[in-house]
């Protein structure tokens, strides 16, 4: 009896323990929205952007990321979108890599050698993507919807979150499917729902408190298909940019709150 | 005979009022999965290969994980056929299933290969005194303890773990050892860990 | 050159807020890179404020203190205008320094 009752004991604690680590993340994340070292990587970003660089000895000013070149107010916010100059749909990765081959003239195998970066040594487009990201505070989540390559988009990335496929047959809706599941003790937002897209949406990239990185979408999609067992996606890709256009466009019309800060 | 078989019941889904499925046809199916193969690259052990599609991937995107009960029923029986259970005995060693059923390393691109283990607490409780668990899955708290370790049982454990879809076609659980990711000794250290009287998924 | 320093400090009635975000590695020295070999010890030992030029605040701080450190505090006796200067030390010997006036 005794033995039965300390297993519900345990069983019970441990239920509470994770209702207890969820509220203390919220109140974490409370108090770190405030002041983050997310920041720090806006004021590097912004360095960024202005550097000469590459063969034509030029900065990023100039580059137009969908409102007009070098208009950085709610451009983060308004991606992705069809760009008439490339007849693709693109994200802030994929427009900024555009840019350092035309604008500063530099080789595409260059601008993408160091995608991503480590605590130690963050990649440049970790830092513009923080940058600009920061320069869509409060501008309403509006993906481009009207031209047929962004309803493409959308209809190819809903597709694929719910394409179950490689070692484990997990697709993203495998993890993020459900409400109120978590793997350990991390929950999963649903984001084909636009109430978890929006608030997931809103926040990245962020700052992971976890690692001391700036990590970026591109990156997270990655990573997502790495411990899905998946081979590994192309940078950039059509296929990666179509998630990021379906899960923006569900959660459109939320404020987008800046870089975020997570675990 | 197969694929027909999966179009008419298709064709039938289709034309009942149920709410739209997100790959209309086969042929869609096929489309994203030219964009992926497009899109994707092999990295360390994570080959292309691994983006083939077999039946049980085909029938459980086709029909949104809720195929028909013959569909179901058919590949099932094909996935539990091809369940190698060992001759003898399927219990391991717990203190060795602990191990595997705690690791969430394997199969990952920057995995060495054999490297990991069935990252089982990722998805469900299993020892009491493991508070750091996922819930995607159902408590395997107890489960020796309410089952009993019968060859029957043992077998069970054994089958489900090895390829969980044989028992439930569109099981978000992956098929650790038809996958590749657990041999023959980790699925018996791991029936172990879930049968043992002595294993802390039983106390 | 070390990485920049933000701060941010607002009066809230007759207390100035303050935060600082820092860059920093703070290595604890118990970690290994990929070779296996030991991460040096590398943290921020001592912060400094100063407020118009006279010594504020002091503390000492450890490798306990995580990556890229988040650093709040609150001052009595100030009001806006006020120039602020946080500056810290490492184990290295490096040193930061950054400068505000009170909003």
């Amino acid at each position: 009896m005794r033995a039965l009752l300390l297993a519900a004991g345990l069983l019970a604690s441990s239920a509470l323990l994770a209702q207890d680590v969820r509220k203390d993340v919220e109140k974490y994340q409370r108090m770190i929205a405030d002041s983050s070292p997310a920041e720090l990587f806006e004021l590097t970003g912004e360095e960024v952007w202005k550097k000469r660089q590459g063969p034509k000895n030029v900065s990023l000013e100039q580059c137009d990321l969908g409102e007009g070149p070098g208009v950085l107010k709610g451009a983060y916010a308004h991606l992705p979108r069809y760009f008439k100059d490339t007849d693709r749909v693109m994200d802030l990765e994929t427009r900024l890599v555009h840019c350092m081959t035309t604008l500063q003239g530099r080789s595409r195998d260059e601008a993408t050698k160091r995608l991503f970066g480590n605590e130690d040594k963050p990649s440049e487009l970790e830092y513009l993507s923080a940058y600009i990201a920061g320069e869509s505070r409060g501008v309403a989540l509006a993906p481009g919807r009207s031209h047929p390559k962004e309803i493409a988009s959308y209809e190819l990335g809903k597709k694929v979150f719910f394409y179950r496929g490689a070692s484990w047959d997990f697709s993203c809706a495998s993890c993020h499917g459900e409400a109120d599941k978590r793997i350990r003790m991390q929950y999963l937002p649903v984001l084909s729902t636009p109430q978890a897209a929006s608030q997931v949406m809103s926040t990245w990239p962020a700052y992971l408190i976890r690692n001391g990185q700036f990590k970026t979408m591109q990156w997270r999609i990655n990573d997502c298909y790495r411990q899905m067992r998946w081979p590994e996606p192309n940078f950039g890709s059509d296929v990666t940019i179509a998630l990021t256009t379906y899960l923006t466009r569900t959660g459109e019309g939320a404020n987008y709150r800046g870089p975020g800060t997570k675990r | 005979m197969k694929r027909s078989l999966l179009m008419l019941a298709v064709a039938l889904g289709a034309c009942s009022s149920t709410p739209q499925r997100h790959f209309a046809d086969e042929k869609d199916l096929g489309d994203v999965q030219a964009a992926l193969k497009r899109d994707f690259h092999a990295r360390g052990a994570a080959q292309m290969t691994r983006l083939d599609a077999d039946a049980v991937q085909q029938a459980c995107n086709l029909y949104d994980n809720e195929p028909p009960e013959p569909v179901a029923k058919k590949l099932e029986a094909e996935q539990f056929a091809k369940i190698p259970f060992p001759q003898g005995n399927l219990v391991g060693d717990w203190k060795n299933g602990q191990r595997i059923a705690q690791s969430g390393r394997g199969m990952q691109w920057n995995d060495k290969p054999g490297a990991g283990g069935g990252s089982c607490y990722n998805c469900h409780q299993l020892s009491a005194a493991e508070p750091s668990y996922g819930t995607i899955g159902p408590s395997l708290n107890g489960f020796g303890k309410l089952r009993g370790n019968s060859a029957d049982m043992q077998k069970y454990a054994y089958g489900r773990i090895y390829n969980s879809k044989a028992y439930s076609l569109c099981s978000q659980m992956p098929r650790l050892g038809h996958s590749g990711t657990l041999g023959e000794q980790q699925i018996k250290d791991l029936v172990a860990y879930l049968l043992d009287p002595d294993s802390p998924v039983n106390k | 050159m070390a990485d920049p320093m933000k701060v941010r400090a607002t009066m809230k009635g007759d207390t100035a807020e303050v935060r600082v975000l820092m860059v920093h590695p703070m290595e604890t020295g118990q970690r290994k890179d990929s070779t296996g070999a030991v991460i040096p010890l590398h943290f921020i030992q001592e912060v400094q404020v100063r407020l118009n030029g006279k010594v504020a605040l002091e503390g000492q701080i450890s490798q306990a203190v995580s990556r890229n450190p988040v650093f709040s505090f609150k001052l009595k006796g100030v009001k806006a205008g006020d120039k602020l200067e946080i500056a810290w030390l490492d184990n290295k010997g490096e040193k930061n320094l950054t400068s505000t006036a009170i909003a």
